[in-house]
């Protein structure tokens, strides 16, 4: 069983599209979806048939009035600017718990937070694992951990080769904890600017954490020369260009159909991402 | 007034917005752009403003006097990240979990813990005609944005209009960033994903009672989904940047929009004109 992950750095540059191409195109496979605060790839894959489970995590702090004597020592403190006027803003309350700890007549208690959902959905793919991160939580990396490992429990118990994760934006901790362990990090890129500054980044993320680099440039033609400075870059790196994707409306066509691109269209890009999977299963030894 | 520029999906031209809007404006005043994407920050790739600061920024980690400690095992018990342990003699920290609060190191009854900085990234400033950057780059291997985000957000000038490019997504990275503004630009593009990420991005700002407005970008492809929902939700839809690869291929060269097409300028100053009044109606309200 290999774990592919995919990353960007950069939004946008295709990572949802590109994978749910690769769970049409893969045979066996358990499909998790780490980009919890903003999932898309359930909108690719017609899910039904969802389980949910409540994601419970960290805490917050709660003031009760009648106890509290306004000395402000809580205030004085919080380190994340959560109290003032002797209320806690559970926005920005990181559920330390120091408030809790000093308050000199236990007015503050410390409550569970229920910070979002998990769900295991079935669609004519296969599995699906994914979630949604409640809005303005935290523990978005423990929930993202918690995904994959879902993913990877069924993965086990249903004998499949491939686990494939679409992974976050950024290079942060939803990023890196759906990065660990993985066999493969592959990194959907664009040839614009931004683009090739985000993935020199991510792809220091992934070699701190001995994770394994394919990169994949999409909209290739929308500027040849950065395109060309992507494939020189790599291979200075030693890091293989496992595909070019040309710069084409199918993608977003398909997006609006809510079908993977390879389903949509027999063209040219439907070929390419074909030639990506490849590479990449090959890759991957499978 | 500080503008906010999110959007929940990558790559709806958040960082396009924000800098052309700083761009329009600056002839005419003083502005400040403060780039809170800090694991990917993009903006002064498309400013090019020369940095003439830089400094760390610095998370406070526990570090223990072993000749005073007890092992009594209190920081261990308090700590809500589990980023520190005790067993039996010996005293574990794990720097990658801490979140700086401060309350091991307060609450030691040896006083044993003092705290040290652990560089988490940087900030860095430049400033030219009128327009001044703060950056904020979280270094590559650390999990953790927020610290990195306040750090940039303290450097607020009040007397300057203030836009700031928040990072993808809804988790707490985008509450930390975005919390305070005056009024918050939801970038997004006519598609499926857009619209899922966008409503996901609404319930933020209301979460947060900051008014808002939307800004639709590649209109031409995709459906109308989008603006029946702004509609549905009365949320305005304050401009419209069409699909057209002359955008798409200047933004690829790292040249902003309003200097690669200056006609966008009057569309930019149009934008701010209409932000200042709905943010005045709000204020009248109150």
């Amino acid at each position: 069983m290999k774990e592919i992950v995919v990353l960007s750095g950069k939004g946008g540059t295709g990572k949802t599209s590109i994978v749910a191409c690769f769970a049409s195109l893969a045979r066996s496979k358990v499909l998790a979806d780490c980009d919890v605060d903003a999932a898309d790839l359930h909108l690719l894959l017609s899910p039904n048939a969802r389980e949910d489970k409540e994601f419970w995590s960290g805490r917050v702090a709660f003031i009760d009035e009648e106890k509290c004597t306004e000395c402000g020592l809580c205030q004085e403190l919080c380190r994340f600017a959560a109290i003032s006027d002797f209320k806690v803003d559970h926005v920005s309350c990181e559920g330390c718990g120091f408030c809790y700890q000093v308050c000199p007549v236990d007015a503050i208690t410390m409550k569970d937070s229920m910070s979002g959902h998990s769900f295991i959905s079935k669609t004519k793919y296969g599995y699906l694992c994914h979630a949604r991160l409640g809005i303005a939580q935290e523990n978005s990396g423990k929930l993202v951990a918690l995904v994959r490992q879902n993913a990877k429990l069924i993965a086990e118990r249903e004998n499949l080769d491939y686990i494939i994760t679409d992974g976050p934006p950024g290079i942060g901790c939803p990023v890196i904890s759906s990065l660990s362990g993985a066999n493969l990090a592959l990194l959907v890129t664009e040839p614009t600017l931004s683009g090739i500054h985000d993935l020199e980044r991510v792809i220091g993320v992934c070699r701190h954490f001995g994770v394994p680099v394919s990169v994949c440039v999409n909209k290739c033609d929308l500027n040849e020369d950065n395109t060309s400075a992507i494939e020189s870059y790599c291979g200075k790196e030693a890091i293989e260009v496992a595909a070019k994707i040309s710069f084409d409306n199918v993608m977003t066509e398909a997006i609006v159909q809510g079908l993977p691109v390879v389903e949509y269209s027999d063209g040219k890009v439907t070929h390419q991402i074909r030639e990506l999977w490849q590479a990449v299963s090959a890759k991957l030894g499978k | 007034m500080i503008i906010s520029v999110a959007s929940g999906k990558g790559g709806t031209g958040k960082t396009l917005v924000a800098t052309s809007l700083a761009i329009s404006l600056r002839p005419n005043h003083r502005v400040q752009l403060l780039d809170c994407d800090v694991e990917e920050p993009n903006a002064n790739i498309l400013l090019r403003l020369a940095i003439t600061h830089s400094q760390p920024v610095y998370v406070p980690i526990p570090s223990v006097d072993e000749a005073k400690c007890t092992y009594c095992g209190k920081c261990a018990e308090i700590c809500a990240y589990n980023a520190i342990g005790v067993i039996k003699k010996k005293v574990l920290i794990f720097p990658e979990l801490c979140h700086g609060c401060g309350a091991c190191s307060y609450l030691c009854p040896e006083s044993a813990i003092t705290e040290e900085g652990k560089e988490v990234g940087v900030f860095e400033t430049g400033d030219s005609e009128n327009l001044g950057l703060i950056q904020g780059r979280l270094n590559v291997g650390e999990a953790m944005a927020p610290p990195v985000i306040r750090e940039v957000k303290k450097h607020i000038d009040c007397g300057s209009v203030v836009i700031i490019d928040i990072p993808p997504g809804t988790s707490c990275p985008v509450i930390e960033a975005v919390k305070g503004s005056d009024f918050c630009l939801l970038v997004t593009e006519p598609t499926p994903f857009g619209l899922n990420d966008l409503s996901l991005a609404v319930e933020v700002v209301r979460e947060l009672d900051i008014p808002s407005g939307v800004i639709v970008n590649r209109v031409g492809l995709g459906t109308d989904e989008v603006e029946q929902y702004c509609h549905r939700e009365e949320i305005p839809i304050m401009l419209r940047i069409p699909l057209d690869r002359d955008i798409a291929t200047h933004y690829s060269g790292g040249i902003a929009l309003v200097e690669g097409m200056p006609r966008w300028r009057q569309e930019f100053l149009r934008l701010f004109q209409d932000i200042r009044g709905v943010t005045a109606v709000k204020r009248l309200a109150k």
